[in-house]
């Protein structure tokens, strides 16, 4: 039989009502859309660090400790204080980094101020340019992370990082450092030590999502990275950073 | 607070890294090196009077390449891994292409110039021997039996080749060595471009002084007469490389006290307390200036031929302390402070542990055990006769 | 020619032993992405608290803890949630657990709530007067 013209038109409307009235009809109902797949290439992570915020009380610490097993003694993340005396030395401290917080009181009278500190998940990293066999490595969205079926325990990386976040896992005796907690910044989480921060001085950022709010933190405020002489295009932010800061 | 630490460390600075092991890495291969140099003396730049001790430099300098590997596979976390630096080298990695260098080194230089120098004796002792030593001669020649002059003037032109590229491959070896230090940016301790340079020369004083205390004993043991004009020879050269490694070390020192940054102030507190005793007084004086005064001495002065054998052994062995020492100041030098410079911690070396103090002087026996087994099984040098060059 | 058969047979091994895809993104094993991606989580989050414990997070949500995870006083609690319920995890040690953000620091910022603990609860635990869960007074 043939159809008119007319009747494919009638016919194809009926549907397409039909459909996005279904299509509505789910959206109502609040049924879960399919999860989206996690992109590689649609994220370049880093953090954003509040100097101001920071009340080193060292929640980080115990919750990066917990999340990712980190053996005692060593550290993924830690807080250092800084005492700074007019045309002295600054005092620094980071007792057990800071696992228990600060014990001993500050000394009154002073700057003095906390510093969280964690792998800067470096760009240009000198930790994966010396690595000998490809053990450890930027991911492609921007995650240094070490490959532990891999590592030979060599520890050339670890004399290479200037920021000291590396460690030979005592067990494992491969190399181990802050993941950035990538199994669950790949679900949609955010990092351990961001989620149980209790001021907020610590935020997980993705610099290729144009909402995150690290543009205009970036924008509105001063900022600088640990150690920029050394040009490792570090993707840790720190507003508010004292001169005194090693 | 933190026992061994003074001062403010990041917390995962505070236990060394590279141990009493990565120390004894640099020095062997140093020796390496710097034995293969002295034999390259006479090779490739005709300096006769070595001669006697071209052999036995080469000899040296395979005993040593042997166990050069060793120390590096008790650090290794997962030495079982260590394959994977010849299967997927990062080539950005110092450390990954120097793999490469060293293989290239043994193979293609070491036992090749070995192989061609002593051919002709192989073949002719795996005629005169009997029974199991028989079978290792003969395979030794590896089925090149021909001897004829023609022949043996075929060996000693590749063999020159062969030495020819052998220098600058040794300069390679230990100089990369010296990168894998030199390029670290994060340490200013290490990262400095004369560090290769620095290595180099001091990997030739040392395998000097090497070969001259290993020719030395070995002349007494086997009860020949010594050389002297090879031995003057060889300590001349030893003056002139440990002239030039002072002066190339006191350059450093002189530019980093001179521009004083940032790091300076740190590295001075370290070498006057925890570096005080091997940097100061073992490294410079005991171990560089006196021996340096030495061997000037018989440079200006004519002495007994007794005296100046006390003199040169003396001098050689206060050469190889220095350069271990050297090694030593370099390598846990650079983890003592903190890259806050506001810290120091310890070095606190083991005994019987897997990176310890017995298994470094277990390796550092082991060369002079397979150097006397070649030697046993290629012998440099023909008892009583003079050898026919 | 023996250098290069050599060689040759080198390539050959290294092409059977090396990791499946390696150097596919950069020089390393792509397999590790998805190795370290698919490690247990063990801080489970507000959100799945909320699902059973409504009333403590209401109360939370309004207070001056707001911003303080759940887990950041009473610890990772992701096995507790995949037990749903089982596994219940230990009360905080109030004596220290407060102190380690509220004891009065020089060096913590100045308008973040601190006191000395000692002369503030006069030997009391904290919570004998603050609800942990909204502790304002």
């Amino acid at each position: 039989m043939e159809i008119s013209r007319r009747d494919l038109f009638k016919i194809g409307g009926k549907i397409l009502v039909l459909a996005s009235a279904g299509a509505t009809l789910e959206q109502i109902m609040g049924a879960a859309p399919a999860p989206e797949a996690y992109r590689r290439a649609d994220h370049w992570w880093g953090m954003i660090i509040d100097i101001d915020k920071c009340i080193g009380c060292g929640s980080c610490v115990r919750a990066c400790s917990n999340e990712n097993h980190v053996p005692s003694g060593y550290f993924r993340t830690w807080v250092e204080r800084y005492q700074v005396e007019e045309g002295k030395q600054p005092i620094v401290d980071s007792p057990n980094g800071a696992m228990e917080g600060f014990p001993i009181h500050t000394r009154e009278g002073i700057k003095s101020f906390f510093v969280p500190k964690l792998c800067n998940h470096c760009a240009d990293s000198p930790c994966v340019q010396v690595c000998p066999v490809g053990a450890t490595f930027v991911s492609p969205d921007g995650v240094v992370l070490v490959d532990t079926t891999y590592c030979l325990g060599c520890r050339y990386c670890i004399q290479a990082c200037p920021y000291g976040c590396r460690y030979l896992h005592p067990e494992k005796h491969v190399v181990d450092k802050c993941s950035l907690c990538y199994h669950r910044i790949t679900k949609g989480l955010t990092t351990a030590c961001c989620e149980n921060c209790p001021t907020g001085a610590r935020q997980l950022v993705d610099f290729k999502n144009p909402n995150d709010p690290v543009h205009e933190f970036l924008r509105n405020n001063k900022v600088e990275v640990l150690k920029p002489y050394m040009a490792t295009q570090a993707k840790v932010y720190y507003k508010n950073l004292d001169g005194a800061v090693r | 607070m933190i026992p061994g630490v003074d001062g403010f460390m990041y917390p995962n600075e505070v236990e060394l890294q590279w141990s009493l092991l990565i120390v004894l890495y640099p020095y062997i291969t140093g020796l390496v090196a710097g034995a293969f140099i002295l034999a390259s003396l006479e090779r490739v730049f005709k300096v006769d009077a070595v001669r006697p001790t071209y052999r036995l430099a080469l000899l040296t300098a395979l005993g040593f390449m042997l166990v050069a590997p060793l120390p590096l596979q008790l650090h290794l976390g997962h030495p079982e891994r260590s394959v994977e630096m010849y299967l997927t080298p990062h080539r950005s990695s110092a450390m990954a292409m120097f793999g490469f260098v060293y293989l290239w080194y043994l193979m293609v230089v070491l036992l090749v110039e070995i192989w061609l120098e002593y051919r002709a004796d192989i073949v002719h002792l795996a005629q005169t021997t009997t029974g199991l030593r028989r079978l290792v001669y003969k395979m030794l020649t590896l089925g090149s039996e021909n001897v004829s002059p023609e022949a043996r003037r075929i060996d000693d032109k590749v063999g020159y080749i062969v030495t020819l590229i052998g220098i600058p491959s040794a300069f390679l070896l230990h100089g990369y060595v010296g990168f894998i230090f030199g390029s670290i940016k994060a340490n200013p301790w290490w990262s400095s471009p004369l560090m290769p340079i620095v290595f180099i020369f001091s990997a030739m004083v040392s395998g000097i002084a090497g070969v001259l205390i290993l020719y030395m004993a070995l002349m007494k043991v086997e009860k020949m007469t010594i050389d002297m004009n090879c031995l003057d020879t060889i300590a001349k050269y030893l003056f002139y490389t440990f002239v030039i490694d002072f002066s190339l070390e006191m350059l450093d020192l002189l530019h980093r006290t001179y521009e004083a940054d940032e790091s300076f102030r740190s590295l001075d507190f370290m070498v006057h307390t925890r570096l005080w005793f091997s940097h100061v007084i073992v490294q410079i004086v005991l171990c560089t200036m006196v021996p340096l005064a030495i061997l000037a001495a018989t440079q200006v002065w004519r002495f007994s031929e007794a005296h100046r054998k006390t003199l040169y052994a003396l001098s050689a062995v206060l050469a190889l302390i220095g350069i271990f020492a050297m090694r030593w100041n370099v390598v846990i030098g650079g983890q003592l402070f903190s890259k806050s410079f506001l810290g120091y911690t310890s070095y606190k070396m083991e005994f019987a542990a897997r990176e310890g103090l017995l298994p470094a002087i277990g390796l550092m026996i082991l060369p002079f055990l397979i150097v006397l087994a070649l030697v046993k099984l290629l012998p440099p040098w023909v008892k009583g006769e003079a050898r026919e060059v | 020619m023996v250098l290069l058969a050599g060689v040759g047979v080198f390539l050959v091994v290294r092409a059977a032993v090396i990791p499946k895809d390696f150097g596919k993104y950069g020089h390393y094993r792509p397999g590790a992405l998805d190795m370290v991606g698919g490690l247990p989580i063990s801080y489970a989050g507000h959100s799945q608290c909320a699902l059973c414990h409504d009333a403590e997070a209401k109360m939370h949500d309004a207070g001056k803890h707001a911003g303080v995870a759940c887990e950041a006083c009473h610890g990772p609690q992701a096995k507790h949630v995949e037990a749903e319920g089982g596994n219940p995890p230990k009360l905080p040690d109030v004596a220290n657990l407060c102190r380690r953000c509220h004891e009065k620091d020089a060096a913590k910022p100045k308008g973040f709530p601190q006191v000395d603990t000692v002369a503030h609860s006069q030997g009391m635990l904290c919570d004998t007067c603050h609800q942990p869960h909204s502790p304002h007074l």
